[in-house]
């Protein structure tokens, strides 16, 4: 499954042990919000080397086109206009995967495979074996995966990981103009954000920040946002963390339940089969449900 | 550009007003970003709307479409009365110093010598007062009644703060605090850039808005230093180019000007263009025209161009009036056009009033369209139910379709804003029977000669005595038509201080305009072309990105006109005495023996300072002109004065409303409508997701914005009862379009002249062709008016009505 030069350190619905052999650097992508510029070449950049092609939609009165992520489109511009003591702000904000090193969606999956975590931190969908329960998304605790209408699959965005398996930035970032987009080490990009913060509190944004939230274990996709104290004013959750519900699925417990159910129902068939035998199925009731006269 | 897109990153205040660079220059939008990060620089924006720049500005502010003048009249009234100016460099680089005639006035909105009738002014009261050597006086105290400097201070004394938040809407706070932001620059050691588009140039004082950002940035010492100029960005990645190869309807290559019907003869024309020096010791560059302008009747016309015919001169075309844009399609609507030929180019998505446009399209016996794409220019004629409701079967024009070649299937260079020419490659074949402009061109030229060759005709030599010396007629090179407007010695060209020292020999490719020579012996299709593929190939082509001084500077990096010059009137980042005026940004200074520095001087390299010389070396003073002489006709200073359709009953400035030398067809203004039907201020722009009328026929633009809408304000759309997403009308004096509302609080209702004054934002990008959703053309609404000095369609101010569908 792995791409040749990246190793899988985890995988759903599965418990093999990781290649430990080799090392690789962890990556982030670092998105700085104060110079973004809306101007979506990364939405066309995502589009043209994944092979995307969203609907052309209808203007609803946004500049946020198309009006949600989807299978055609793993990230999206959303523009949120916002007014506070007086002083209009036109909030621009990349949506998309961010990559928790710690992802809800990997632990909420049962499909074996269907969504890896390579060693350099990307959480990777391999839909060859998603089998379309939707589970990733109620893990997602940012909203993110979505599930297609056509072959009933869930998408996001892989931070382009064949891009950067071989040595490339994800297509967003080459696409970037103003350099609101960067990609590299973690460590590099955290460090980065860090200088930045100087100039944005010397401008007034005293409140600025990186989000990277510990309760996901921290993101490959950080931000740098100016009003660091509200992250909910572009739409990202204050204090995400992966549910209860996703936590205890991929727990030992839940591993140990879950055994002992299987096994509870494989003993309660047996036994029913020995007292009761094969089922009769009586002459007419077909197994598709048709009933003939 | 003065300066370029790199050097950008060397200001401390940025400057956007008439532009929204963020969205419609997002590339080169990366450059404020860097002077943000790497300088400190503070971004200051101004504009009908808060658009995608203001989003990352430092300040923001909102004013009416078409109340440019008002502000910038006022931030000129603010910084003479904080004498926030940096005196040394206006007092030695710009006209303050210089006396006007005793005639020269104006009062009550007009300048002297106004004709009522006529609409034009009688322009020789704007004038310096000459001495008897014909050199203008000047007043270096600058306390001389008559000086530029007093004419300009009481010309904008009512330019007060009160006044320009009264008529432009923004509030005196915010204007204060720009204008702080703006004289912060005034030091030796800050710079100002400006930036601006379409946003200033689509108006009827579209000139004279460029002058008062021009006049700003000569009293801040803002010219010709890094960080600093007037920059205009321009909107097609090769209209630089455009402007540069002279395909104006008044312009031949290099800025040289088409004659007219009163220039009968060579010598008549050269001397209306030769000027002589207005200030002892001048370079006067201008001077050189005649070699300039021969070198061109060389290179078109080759053997046949003799001294003695005065080289060919009478093959040329006279004027015998403007055929500007609008006038031509007047013309057109007269019946007096009747076959035209449209070469990348949508006018009916671009020239104002669609319906003017399809009358006298229909008008045409027959349309050429040369264009890549399916444009609405090329069907319309055809029947787009509401979108383009036309009959068919009464529109007689006969349209041929000449499928062209995008940038990426040919080779050749675009010049860019920063005036760089960039060599570019083709990448791949295009499609089906689609030829490059080039090609097309020749196939028509070489068929119309065998025309006259075969038939004849009453003036048949300019056509078929024309030098055609391309390898393959029929497809001109890139290449060849490239050094062709670099130019070549026809013979040896000498040094004229050492006749024995020869600079080119005669086949060679000249090195620099400086070798032409108006004798005939030289030989170029666009002089400040004159450098760009010399005897050592395309420099055009080169890809050196070192940056020795840290500047921005990269004269290795294709080649800019003039002479690979950066920066313009780059002399003027020194003072007087030859030393850099910012020790930190030394650009262009004396070293003893001669100018030198980071870029190639815009200067006589060996004039020392004690000369005397001044920096401007284009014009005849020598000095940048804060007070233009005749050299806009609606005044030597600009003057607020209201767009042709607006919202007020007066122009608070003055008893004139609108710009009094604009041209108006009487066509045209009969369908200006008034604030009584029409109550909101329209303004059309563009967005970051596509690029004019092209993109819609993509795919993933179509998807990042699909369908049509207009932007309107909280405060109007509760008066109208509009609701996000509604479909609404837009109507105006041409007629009327239906789109999508965008509720918007980026818009505000402002106050005016104590009224209330609603903005309305028309993105211009949709249309009936494409793979966006059909729609209207913006066009529909657009007003027929120009800018008095170049006609440019006054598309950024106007009036309309907006209602629920």
């Amino acid at each position: 499954m792995a791409l040749q030069s990246l190793d899988v350190k985890n995988q759903s619905a599965r418990t093999s042990t990781p290649p430990t052999a080799r090392r690789t650097p962890e990556v982030a992508k670092l998105v700085d919000v104060s110079r973004c510029i809306g101007c979506k070449a990364c939405q066309s950049a995502c589009m043209e080397w994944n092979d995307l092609r969203d609907v052309v939609g209808v203007q609803e009165g946004s500049y946020t086109s198309p009006p949600d992520l989807s299978d055609q489109s793993w990230t999206l511009m959303r523009f949120h206009e916002e007014e506070r003591d007086g002083a209009l702000q036109w909030l621009i904000f990349k949506d998309g995967c961010l990559h928790c090193e710690d992802p809800g969606c990997l632990r909420a999956c049962p499909a074996p495979g269907a969504i890896v975590q390579y060693s350099n931190g990307i959480v990777d969908f391999h839909e060859e074996q998603c089998i379309g329960c939707g589970y990733c998304t109620a893990g997602c605790p940012f909203d993110v995966p979505r599930l297609s209408g056509r072959d009933s699959k869930v998408y996001k965005c892989t931070l382009c990981s064949d891009r950067v398996a071989v040595g490339l930035e994800p297509a967003c970032i080459k696409s970037c103009p103003t350099g609101a987009l960067h990609f590299g080490s973690k460590q590099d990009m955290l460090f980065e954000a860090e200088e930045r913060l100087g100039d944005l509190r010397e401008r007034g944004f005293t409140r600025a920040a990186v989000y990277d939230p510990r309760g996901v274990g921290g993101t490959h996709v950080i931000h740098l946002l100016p009003h660091g104290d509200r992250p909910e004013a572009y739409g990202l959750p204050a204090r995400p963390k992966v549910g209860l519900v996703q936590r205890a699925w991929r727990s030992g417990l839940a591993r140990g339940v879950g055994v002992a159910t299987l096994a509870g129902v494989l003993v309660a068939g047996l036994l029913h089969y020995m007292r009761y035998g094969p089922l009769d199925v009586p002459p007419g009731d077909r197994p598709d449900g048709e009933v003939k006269p | 550009m003065t300066n370029h897109w790199t050097d950008i990153k060397n200001a401390d205040v940025v400057l956007v007003m008439g532009g929204n660079p963020a969205e419609a220059h997002p590339c080169g939008f990366k450059w404020v970003i860097e002077a943000k990060l790497a300088n400190r620089a503070r971004l200051v924006v101004v504009d009908p709307r808060f658009t995608r720049t203001a989003a990352v500005a430092d300040k923001f502010a909102q004013l009416r479409p078409g109340t440019d003048i008002a502000f910038l009249g006022g931030v000129i009234r603010h910084l003479l009365e904080k004498d926030a100016i940096q005196r040394e460099y206006v007092t030695a680089y710009t006209n303050a110093p210089f006396l006007l005639r005793a005639d020269y006035g104006f009062d009550d909105g007009l300048f002297t010598g106004y004709d009522e009738a006529r609409r034009t002014y009688d322009k020789q009261t704007w004038a310096y007062d000459l001495d008897e050597h014909g050199f203008a006086r000047v007043d270096p105290t600058l306390t001389d009644p008559r000086c530029v400097y007093q004419a300009m201070k009481r010309h904008y004394a009512r330019y007060t703060p009160e006044l320009v938040s009264s008529v432009t809407g923004v509030p005196v706070k915010d204007f204060e605090e720009i204008c702080g932001l703006i004289a912060s620059t005034a030091r030796p050691d800050r710079a100002m850039t400006s930036l601006y588009a379409l946003g200033w140039t689509q108006h009827s004082v579209g000139s004279q808005n460029i002058r008062a950002i021009a006049m700003i940035q000569l009293l801040l010492g803002n010219i010709g230093i890094p960080g600093g100029g007037v920059n205009a960005l321009r909107g097609h990645s090769n209209i630089q180019g455009l402007t540069d190869l002279g395909v104006m309807s008044h312009l031949l290559p290099g800025y040289l000007t088409l004659p007219t019907e009163q220039d009968p003869d060579l010598a008549t024309y050269l001397a209306k263009r030769t000027p002589k020096a207005l200030r002892p010791g001048q370079m006067n560059y201008w001077q050189n025209y005649p070699k300039f302008f021969v070198s061109l009747l060389k290179a078109w016309y080759g053997a046949e161009a003799r001294k003695e015919n005065d080289f060919r001169y009478d093959w040329l075309p006279k004027n015998d009036k403007t055929y500007d844009i609008l006038a031509a399609f007047e013309l057109m609507a007269e019946g007096k056009i009747n076959g035209y030929f449209c070469q990348g180019f949508n006018p009916l998505a671009s020239v104002p009033d669609k319906a003017k446009l399809t009358g006298a399209l229909s008008r045409l016996k027959y349309l050429v369209v040369i264009d890549p794409l399916e444009t609405e220019t090329s069907t319309f004629w055809k029947d787009h139910g509401e979108f383009n409701a036309v009959d068919p079967a009464s529109i007689q024009t006969e349209v041929f379709r000449l499928p062209a070649t995008c940038f990426a299937e040919e080779d050749g260079s675009l010049v860019n804003s920063g005036r760089w020419l960039q060599w570019h490659w083709k990448a791949a074949d295009p499609p089906g029977e689609a030829r490059g402009d080039p090609e097309i061109m020749a196939e028509l030229f070489l068929a119309v000669r065998d025309l006259y060759l075969k038939e004849g005709g009453a003036f048949p030599d300019p056509v078929v005595k024309l030098p055609w010396p391309y390898q393959i007629p029929r497809a001109p090179s890139a290449g060849e038509l490239a050094r062709e407007f670099n130019g070549v010695a026809l013979a040896d060209v000498t040094d004229p201080k050492d006749k024995t020292k020869v600079l080119a020999r005669a086949g060679e490719q000249l090195a620099t305009f400086v070798h032409l020579r108006d004798d005939g012996s030289t030989a170029a299709g666009c002089w400040i072309f004159c450098g760009s593929w010399t005897q050592a190939g395309n420099q055009m082509a080169r890809r050196d990105a070192a940056d020795p001084t840290g500047l921005g500077n990269t004269p290795g990096w294709a080649w800019s006109w003039p002479a690979n010059r950066r920066i313009l009137y780059n002399r003027a980042s020194a003072d007087p005495a030859g030393r850099p005026w910012d020790p930190t940004r030394r650009f262009v200074f004396w070293n003893g023996k001669a100018w030198a520095g980071a870029d190639v001087p815009d200067f006589k390299v060996d004039s020392p300072p004690d000369e005397g010389m001044a920096p401007f070396i284009m014009n005849a003073e020598g000095v940048g002109k804060l007070f233009a002489l005749g050299g806009l006709v609606e005044g030597p200073f600009p003057e607020h004065y209201e767009p042709f359709e607006t919202p007020l009953a007066r122009n608070p400035f003055g008893r004139v409303i609108s710009n009094p030398a604009a041209r108006v067809y009487q066509r045209d203004r009969a369908r200006l409508g008034t604030a009584r039907d029409f109550p909101f201020v329209a303004t059309t722009y563009r967005l970051t997701e596509h690029f004019h009328f092209w993109t819609k026929h993509t795919r993933i633009a179509a998807v990042l914005q699909p369908e049509a809408f207009v932007e309107i304000g909280e405060g109007l759309a509760r008066l109208r009862g509009i609701r996000n997403g509604d479909r609404v009308v837009v109507r105006s004096g041409r007629g009327e379009i239906k789109v999508k509302a965008m509720v918007t609080r980026r818009i505000r209702t402002l106050a005016v002249q104590g009224q209330e004054v609603h903005t309305v934002g028309l993105p211009i990008h949709w249309g009936y062709e494409g793979l966006t959703r059909p729609g209207y053309l913006t066009n529909t609404l657009t007003p027929s008016v120009g800018d008095a000095n170049i006609q440019t369609p006054e598309f950024k101010a106007f009036l309309v009505d907006v209602r629920k569908a």
